[in-house]
């Protein structure tokens, strides 16, 4: 009876969570589907479905350009951020060193730095070299380490046993040959999961496109796009709705591919003391 | 670590036991030693670099700017500490974004973490189906941030928003929410609970990890839930939690485009994209400090100014950053071998 009760309770506070968590999506979709005159009246429900305002979307906004640029954004810092990360991350994790230990808090360091803390020296150091107004100021450090995909690929490759490592040693291959051809087919949930975070907080980043490209809206991104979408459309809702959902959908395809790889990511991120 | 190291050096892999090393251990040992520190640079390097570039060379540079009247276009003044003076004693607005991140830093952190623990707790009570749960209080997580808060202006829209309407249904008249100075920074706390879900992810991943036995010795020795969620669990995911909160501050510290986008969006503004009339609307009320960092460094280009703002923010943040590596020094995270 007892037991009962208490399932009850936890099934009616999951659901209610869940529709908590989901109601503000559906709503939204809803809105996107409606006509620009319903959208402003208290109805929730669209009286026929305007499909066709994705498609006007597109052609009251340069959508496609900011969509074209978001992705040369994400796909580039991401892979910069593969082609350095992965050594580094295996520097910390696998290589014994004096001073490793302490480069792992620098690490830790620049994670946890406010962004806007930089933000100046960064801006005029750019400003010098001619790359303010494009995009190439938030690309260009990957090639150096991201700390947070450092910081994830090396929680992960402690877990590998350096038992693998060492016997490959002893059969004679080199530390680049270790990391090709042991830790890397090893690693790759890993590898996957630093990937898929790195995109996303390229895909979803707004204050640096903002801060470098703010003023050149040709090389303007998504994120910026969309929060410019809204006053140049003032009262329509649902045209406003609908470029929310088409920047959202990217980001929800990705997650349903490759869930299992996102889990993972979050809960080595999480710092198992 | 030290220590380790120097046996490292002796015992490095390719060195075959015996051999040369063997007869002339010390000669063996140091090639070996120096063969390693070159790897260990070859692959370091780029992060040596990236650090001293894009971490160390900033931080130092801020400070120096600090101390100066930049504008990007002449050579920065040195004005010793007046920025520091006019930041404490006279800025009208720097408490105020001060205050409201304060609010924001213990709102969100407070909010995520008890939220994300209370949700991955009902998760783990369900057997059936905890999957699809955890899925859907993920999802929000994703959303860009402006999307999101485009999607909750709407939602809190007072007029016609479905969250006012749901309201009236209980003939509750609903509040101005965005447009009320009052209610702005809790809706953005509400938004920034309902993308809570990685918190949610990490913790549920630590309770799942907490050995079922302590519970049930527990409970045989009488414990109640409540008493066993305080003397097991919470223990147990303690590491666990104070990341999740430490992370939570530096995301509460650094807060900045929801507040930017639905300020502009709910004040009606003509442009979204860093507009300074609607910053912080409505009242100054969601005006943030780095927001006011990023209005005085790069619309007014008091660069030297925001640099003293960068400062404060730095000197916060670091002590948090301190806090976290010092736990992971003393659970010994970082000694893993």
């Amino acid at each position: 009876m007892r037991s009962a009760l208490s399932w009850i309770g936890v099934h009616a506070v999951a659901i209610a969570m869940a529709i908590g968590f989901i109601a503000p999506i559906v709503f939204v979709v809803l809105t996107a589907l409606m006509s620009d005159q319903q959208a402003l009246t208290k109805d929730l429900w669209p009286h026929e479905l305007h499909w066709e305002n994705f498609a006007e979307v597109f052609q009251k906004s340069p959508m496609l350009g900011y969509f074209g640029q978001s992705l040369f954004y994400s796909l580039t810092a991401t892979a910069a951020m593969l082609l350095s990360s992965v050594p580094i991350a295996y520097g910390l994790a696998k290589l014994k060193w004096k001073g490793r230990t302490w480069t792992f808090y620098l690490v830790i360091v620049a994670m946890m730095l406010p962004p806007q803390v930089i933000a100046v020296p960064m801006y005029v150091m750019w400003a010098k070299i001619g790359l303010t107004g494009t995009l190439w100021p938030l690309i260009l450090p990957n090639f150096f380490g991201d700390a947070f995909s450092i910081f994830l690929l090396r929680q992960f490759l402690v877990a590998i046993p350096q038992s693998y490592v060492d016997s490959a040693r002893l059969d004679g291959a080199s530390e680049l040959g270790v990391l090709l051809r042991v830790i890397v087919p090893m690693a790759k949930p890993g590898i996957a999961a630093a990937a898929l975070f790195m995109f996303l907080r390229t895909w979803n980043d707004y204050f640096g496109p903002l801060l470098y490209t703010g003023e050149n809206r040709a090389n303007w991104t998504l994120s910026l796009g969309l929060a410019a979408f809204r006053s140049t459309h003032q009262v329509q809702w649902n045209l406003t709705m609908a470029a929310t959902v088409l920047v959202m959908i990217p980001v929800i395809v990705l997650f349903f591919f490759a869930q299992k790889s996102f889990i993972e990511g979050i809960k080595l991120s999480g710092v198992k003391g | 670590m030290s220590v380790q190291n120097l046996s490292t050096a002796a015992s490095l892999p390719g060195t075959p036991p015996g051999g040369s090393a063997a007869r002339a251990p010390r000669r063996g040992a140091g090639r070996a030693a120096r063969r390693n520190r070159w790897t260990v640079l070859a692959f370091m390097s780029p992060w040596i670099v990236g650090f001293g570039v894009f971490i160390a060379y900033p931080l130092l540079a801020t400070v120096f700017y600090s101390f100066t009247s930049y504008d990007l276009i002449n050579d920065p003044v040195f004005v010793g500490l007046r920025n520091y003076v006019f930041m404490f004693t006279q800025d009208p607005l720097v408490w105020v974004a001060i205050r409201n991140t304060a609010f924001l830093v213990v709102a969100i952190t407070v909010g995520r973490v008890v939220y994300g623990l209370l949700a991955a707790l009902v998760l783990t009570k369900i057997k059936r189906g905890s999957g699809v749960f955890r899925t859907l209080f993920y999802l929000p997580a994703l959303a860009p941030p402006v999307a999101a808060a485009l999607a909750f202006v709407f939602l809190f829209n007072p007029g016609t928003g479905p969250v006012n309407q749901f309201l009236a249904l209980f003939g509750v008249k609903g509040p101005l929410w965005f447009n009320d100075p009052a209610l702005a920074k809790p809706t953005l706390t509400i938004l920034a609970l309902w993308a809570s879900g990685e918190i949610m992810v990490v913790l549920l991943a630590s309770l799942l990890d907490v050995p079922a036995e302590y519970h049930e010795a527990a409970a045989l020795d009488g414990a109640g839930a409540m008493r066993r969620f305080w003397h097991i669990t919470l223990p147990s995911i303690s590491p666990v939690l104070l990341f999740a909160v430490i992370n939570s501050i530096i995301v509460g510290l650094q807060y900045f485009t929801e507040a930017v986008v639905a300020g502009a969006v709910a004040s009606g503004s003509s442009d979204a994209v860093g507009n300074i009339a609607s910053l912080g609307y409505p009242d100054n009320s969601t005006l943030t400090f780095p927001m006011w960092l990023y209005e005085q460094g790069f619309h007014s280009f008091n660069m030297g100014y925001a640099s003293t703002m960068a400062i404060v923010l730095f000197v916060v943040s670091a002590v948090f950053t301190i806090i976290l590596v010092r736990q992971l020094r003393a659970t010994g995270a970082t000694e893993e071998e």
